[in-house]
């Protein structure tokens, strides 16, 4: 079994080496390939998870070391793998989401003439995710790490003629680069503090170590969460990532890669555990992300701009639960789960839709389509059903107990932490409800684009539908089944830990306030969008619908923060180097040698003469030296 | 007396160079065969060296022995360590491509008149490979002063190959091209001479010191050494501090380290780009890896005294040459710059004096040697098609030649040190080994990692990404002999970023040496973890919502069910 593991890695490794380096002859049939071989991993995770259950449950985690890595002195990085519940969890995720997404794409991507070059790198991804959940140290995670980041870039950038396109997979990297920074630093402390960095030896020593050096960790760990977990401060490039081709933003915009920040911190939960200081921070980056998401997501013409807010918002509500501690642990990743089906859902509705529409983008240009795709239709409406919280789906028993936890933390912290959750729920139904109203309801709004095309929208092809109709079925059904018995909870429990909190309020109250401000939320958006006509052009708006617009102005705060500063420091800086380095250091050396005359002959063709001359010299030199030992 | 295989190695393609130069003028295709041949068997030599060397064996192997100068005490001895094996296998893997790289760069112009004698694409062969045979021999030159000898001796090869062969993509009139070209060439000329009398002052001050200490004067770096340890030898403060500030400005020169860089973007510049490659990725290297062997080991407690300067000469080189890359608009000049960043890294981690650090900064020699031959020489592809060297004249690049664009992403992505390449071994040992013993030096270098992000990406975006420029969209994707070039490289690139074990062996051992030789001891962790095995971590469960009782409970509770016999305590 333990052998597996490796193949679960390498078999989409295998796909991406293939499709990237097998030429035109594989053009044909490149999408096929790729799609088997994201299928074979799941299957093999299938059987690996199968096997799992029939053990017991603190018998469960299975390890692969296959070589040794990195043997430097006291540095021993191995190639090992781990394979425990949360890795088993987020691997079943990721190929299953992972293979819907491959179907999907056949028939998304059928006009491009690159699509063999699309699979190879959505393979490339797949291997690069996995071996990010299932390594056993953080330095062969870190691989994974930048490995889904280059996979990211590749597609967010797929279509590069596009300059749009090719400024936000470089701007993706380069945020996430500062991220990347946090990770490298944490793993250096781990390595300077227990002369390891592989999760047990770590994890199990964590509480040893003294909690300064736990919280710089923790606080590390936490900045390469932000950065690809697109959180708060480092949240900007999510937004521009939109770019990429749809069924990217589906599997890895919302679905997968961007919620690693919380397998992170989950993972490293005895590390948090022990750092109420980093956790306090966790919890606050999460709270304010939640909010900040959902903000911009309802200023958001742009239908994959607006799930994008949301996708912010909703790992928001991960983090928070992460920073929790052990109350929050499970209900984060199970969360993740059901937010991995249905924003890959609404993701894949949306795809769909901008197919139908010419590819159009902007939601004022859309209405009443629920006549004319009612597959997509009935398939989003689920997967917004879902998110919103309606009772009995799948968002509805995740979210729901995030909120609870949150006020379960007690205190004054409890209330602002649980009120932040209760008002990201409302302004979740709003603009989730604003998105369902402009596109499939209301008059249709749409006009021939430059070229005189009038959009005529249509369902889209089975290869697409199926996958949507399946997480659609995901979507509705996920929470219920894994909150029966609390059957999540069990499962996640021996690798996470869980306790239960003192909650101010009873379940049935926190569940109760959920549904009036959901209401709230779906009244204020039926108001604004259902009962009147939606004008095609956005109204200009308060200052902070215009602020929201702009994604809260994080663009221009890191233009005129960073961007403005550093180029004129970098233009600054080679003017010096051009005449003040080089200059300091060529003149020194013509004054110390009272050479200054003849260094100006340089530029006048004297300079072979002198270069002969100094030659000559050292020659002399030499041979004098040696002359007067002999003497 | 055995076969003297160092002596072959660095023999075959001196050889070489004479057997290239002397094919007629006439047979100039002939002469690029001889070349590439020469290479290939001085390449097979490395590898036997490799083969023979033994990893757990004594510390120089293979050694050879004889009198030279008697007089003055000068021996032609050589010897090998992991270290210098290391770094002949990079010279001899790269030279091979960079000579198939440059098979065109020294044809004559077309159009030019016939002549019978003029031979520059003899000398153009000729010289790569005299310039690879002082190198080799400066790797494994045990005497101070035949080391010495071949560091100058080296200049004049690599003075003719920037001088004469200049890059003819300049965009700019042949006149100004050419004047350019003698600058740069003189540049690097005079600031490498000047380095070289420096540290010719200090190799005559060794001289007399070991004179005046041992009886007789010697310049074997075993015997000087062995004379240290045994305490035969002991040097005035002073006097040890001013022959290492002589021998290491001569290194830093050449390495080179900020504010002495400014001789590098120029001869890159203006070079060719093989010879570029020649220049950064070979004949520098000799700079960083002298001071891992003479000037740590000659001089230990002067290199400990100037370390803390070093070190910030070194963050000052990895950020200062990372922003200037930035800001260039000409593609040589930039991989010049960024290379100076890396040269940076490979300084600090040999300063920092860890284990990691020197062992990774061993490795980012060879790695650096690698990824950078793999950018440049697809950069001088790129430059040769559209004939400039300016970043803003290209764009969109990717769809009319997707494979140049891709190989050059690699070259790009190993460059700013993607985990998976090796480049990222090498930088994240150094960068662990720095912030073990200096926290904050550790992180600040880590911007390092953030910039080379933005002047590679920005790089690609700008030349490869957006609409086709009409310029570039009649260029044609690689040729055969240019990917025979750059697959090998980036295979050698993927290997050594999954499976570096290998080279860490047969380099960690010297390091080793160099540690005990300087008298350093790896920091200890702070709560070190004696384990011995896998065991999994389980966390308690309801315990308290959180803080001490749940991690208490976490290491107790640290289960070892797996039968392994690791314990967390």
């Amino acid at each position: 079994m333990e052998n597996l593991i490796g193949l679960l890695v390498a078999v989409p490794l295998l796909g991406a080496a293939l499709l990237l380096c097998g030429g035109r002859r594989l053009d044909g049939k490149g999408h096929y390939i790729g799609t088997v071989l994201a299928a074979a991993s799941f299957a093999i995770g299938a059987v690996l998870f199968a096997d799992m259950l029939g053990r017991g449950e603190h018998d469960r985690a299975l390890h692969s070391k296959v070589f040794s890595w990195i043997p430097v002195g006291g540095f021993r990085a191995d190639v090992a793998f781990q394979l425990d519940q949360l890795s088993m969890t987020f691997v079943l995720l990721i190929t299953g989401v992972g293979t819907l997404i491959h179907i999907y794409s056949i028939g998304y991507m059928e006009h491009d003439e690159r699509r063999r070059r699309f699979f190879g790198y959505l393979n490339l991804f797949l291997a690069a995710m996995l071996l990010l959940v299932l390594a056993d140290n953080y330095l062969l995670l870190y691989v994974g790490w930048e490995g889904v980041g280059l996979a990211s870039y590749l597609l967010i950038g797929f279509w590069q003629h596009k300059p749009s396109a090719a400024t936000a997979a470089k701007k993706a990297f380069i945020v996430n680069r500062v991220g990347d920074v946090g990770l490298s630093i944490a793993i250096m402390l781990m390595f300077t503090t227990f002369g390891t960095f592989a999760f047990a030896p770590v994890l199990s020593n964590a509480g040893d170590a003294g909690e300064g050096k736990v919280t710089a960790i923790g606080l590390m760990l936490l900045l390469a969460a932000c950065g690809k977990s697109a959180q708060v401060p480092l949240q900007s490039w999510l937004g521009d990532a939109m770019e990429g081709p749809t069924p990217v933003s589906a599997l890895i915009h919302a679905a997968t890669m961007v919620t690693a920040g919380v397998y992170l911190i989950t993972r490293s939960g005895a590390i948090f555990n022990a750092a109420p200081d980093a956790q306090a921070a966790v919890v606050a980056v999460g709270a304010v992300t939640l909010l900040f998401g959902a903000i911009v997501g309802c200023a958001k013409d742009d239908i994959k701009k607006a799930l994008a807010g949301s996708t912010m918002s909703q790992i928001g509500y991960m983090i928070l639960a992460a920073g929790l501690g052990p109350i929050g642990y499970v209900f984060a990743i199970m969360h993740l789960v059901t937010h991995g089906f249905f924003k890959a859902g609404l993701f894949l509705g949306a795809g769909s839709v901008m197919h139908a529409m010419n590819d159009e983008v902007d939601m004022r240009k859309y209405g009443g389509l629920r006549k004319y795709m009612p597959v997509t239709f009935v398939t989003f409406g689920l997967g917004y059903l879902a998110i919103i919280g309606f009772p009995g789906l799948s968002g509805f028993w995740s979210k729901d107990k995030i909120i609870e936890a949150a006020f379960a933390k007690g205190g004054t912290e409890g209330w602002i932490l649980g009120g932040a959750a209760l008002l990201g729920a409302a302004i979740t139904a709003y603009y989730m409800t604003r998105v369902m109203l402009l596109t499939f309801f209301g008059e249709k709004r749409w006009v021939p684009d430059e070229e005189g095309h009038e959009p005529h929208p249509h369902e889209s092809p089975s290869s697409m539908t199926i996958p949507m109709i399946v997480l659609a079925v995901g979507s509705v059904f996920a929470g219920g089944l894994f909150s029966l018995n609390d059957a999540f909870l069990k499962w996640l429990e021996p690798v996470t830990g869980h306790s239960h909190g003192d909650s101010p309020l009873s379940a049935a109250a926190v569940t109760g306030g959920t549904m009036v401000v959901l209401l709230i939320g779906v009244a204020l958006a039926w108001a604004q969008y259902g009962r009147r006509p939606v004008p095609r052009t956005a109204p200009r708006g308060s200052l902070l619908t215009r602020a929201a617009r702009r994604d809260l102005l994080q663009d221009d705060f890191n233009h005129v923060a960073l961007v403005k500063p550093g180029q004129y420091l970098t233009r600054g800086l080679v003017y010096v180097d051009h005449k003040l380095v080089d200059g300091v250091v060529n003149g020194t050396a013509a004054s110390v040698g009272g050479l200054s005359g003849r260094l100006r002959k340089l530029q006048n063709g004297y300079a072979r003469t002198y270069a002969v001359s100094m030659f000559g010299g050292t020659a002399v030199l030499i041979a004098a030296t040696l002359l007067m030992r002999a003497v | 007396m055995s076969f003297p295989l160092l002596t072959a190695t660095a023999l075959v393609p001196a050889l070489g160079a004479v057997a290239t130069a002397a094919v007629p003028a006439a047979q100039r295709a002939a002469a690029k065969w001889v070349a590439l041949g020469f290479s290939l068997v001085t390449l097979a030599l490395a590898a036997v060296v490799l083969v023979r060397f033994d990893p757990g064996g004594a510390h120089f192997q293979l050694t050879e022995s004889h009198p030279w100068i008697k007089d003055f005490g000068v021996r032609y001895e050589l010897g090998v360590d992991g270290i210098a094996v290391a770094l002949i296998a990079l010279t001899a893997v790269l030279i091979p491509f960079i000579i198939l790289a440059g098979w065109h760069d020294a044809d004559p112009l077309e159009g030019a008149r016939p002549n019978r004698r003029w031979r520059p694409t003899q000398g153009f062969f000729a010289l790569i490979l005299m310039v690879e045979a002082m190198v080799v021999i400066s790797f494994e030159a045990t005497d101070v002063f035949l080391f010495y000898i071949f560091f100058e001796a080296m200049l004049i090869p690599m003075y003719f190959l920037i001088g004469g062969f200049g890059d003819r993509a300049g965009g700019r009139s042949e006149e100004e091209t050419a004047t350019q070209r003698s600058y740069a060439a003189v540049k690097f000329l005079l600031y490498n001479l000047a380095g070289g009398l420096i540290m010719l002052a200090a190799v005559v001050g060794l001289y007399a010191v070991t004179a005046d200490q041992l009886g007789t004067g010697t310049f074997s770096l075993q015997e000087i050494v062995q004379a240290r340890t045994g305490g035969h030898l002991d040097m005035a403060t002073s006097t040890e501090r001013l022959l290492f500030l002589g021998f290491f400005f001569a290194f830093a020169v050449k390495a080179p380290l900020w504010p002495l860089h400014t001789w590098l973007p120029n001869a890159m510049g203006e070079s060719t780009a093989p010879v570029a490659v020649l220049i950064t990725a070979v004949v520098d290297k000799v700079g960083t890896f002298a001071m891992l062997r003479f000037c740590l080991q000659l001089f230990p407690e002067a290199s400990k005294w100037a370390t803390p300067a070093i070190l910030i000469l070194a963050l000052i080189s990895i950020i200062y040459g990372a922003l200037l890359a930035i800001g260039q608009r000409d593609i040589k000049r930039l991989i010049a710059y960024a290379s100076i960043s890396h040269f940076g890294f490979i300084i600090l981690g040999i300063f920092a004096m860890t284990t990691q650090g020197q062992g990774g900064a061993t490795l980012y020699m060879v790695n650096h040697g690698v990824s950078t031959a793999a950018l440049m020489l697809v950069a001088g592809f790129l430059i040769t098609r559209r004939g400039s060297r300016l970043i803003a004249d290209y764009g969109g690049v990717q769809k009319v030649a997707p494979v140049l664009a891709g190989t050059f992403l690699i070259g790009g992505l190993a460059t700013l040190s993607l985990p998976g390449l090796a480049p990222f071994i090498s930088e994240f040992l150094v960068l662990v080994g720095t912030f073990s013993r200096y926290p904050v030096f550790g992180v600040i270098a880590t911007v390092g990692i953030v910039l080379a992000a933005l002047y590679v990406l920005i790089l690609y975006q700008r030349t490869m990404t957006g609409p086709v420029k009409d310029e570039v969209r009649s260029m044609p994707d690689l040729r055969v002999r240019e990917l025979v070039v750059v697959a090998p490289l980036i295979a050698l690139l993927i290997f050594l970023g999954v499976y570096p074990k290998p080279l860490a062996d047969i380099v960690n051992p010297a390091v080793d040496h160099t540690m005990s030789v300087v008298d350093k001891k790896d920091p200890k962790p702070d709560h070190p973890v004696t384990d011995a095995g896998w065991f999994s971590y389980s966390p308690k469960s309801e315990g308290a919502s959180h803080g001490g009782a749940q991690h208490e409970g976490a290491h107790h509770n640290g289960a070892h069910h797996d039968g392994a016999s690791g314990g967390a305590k």
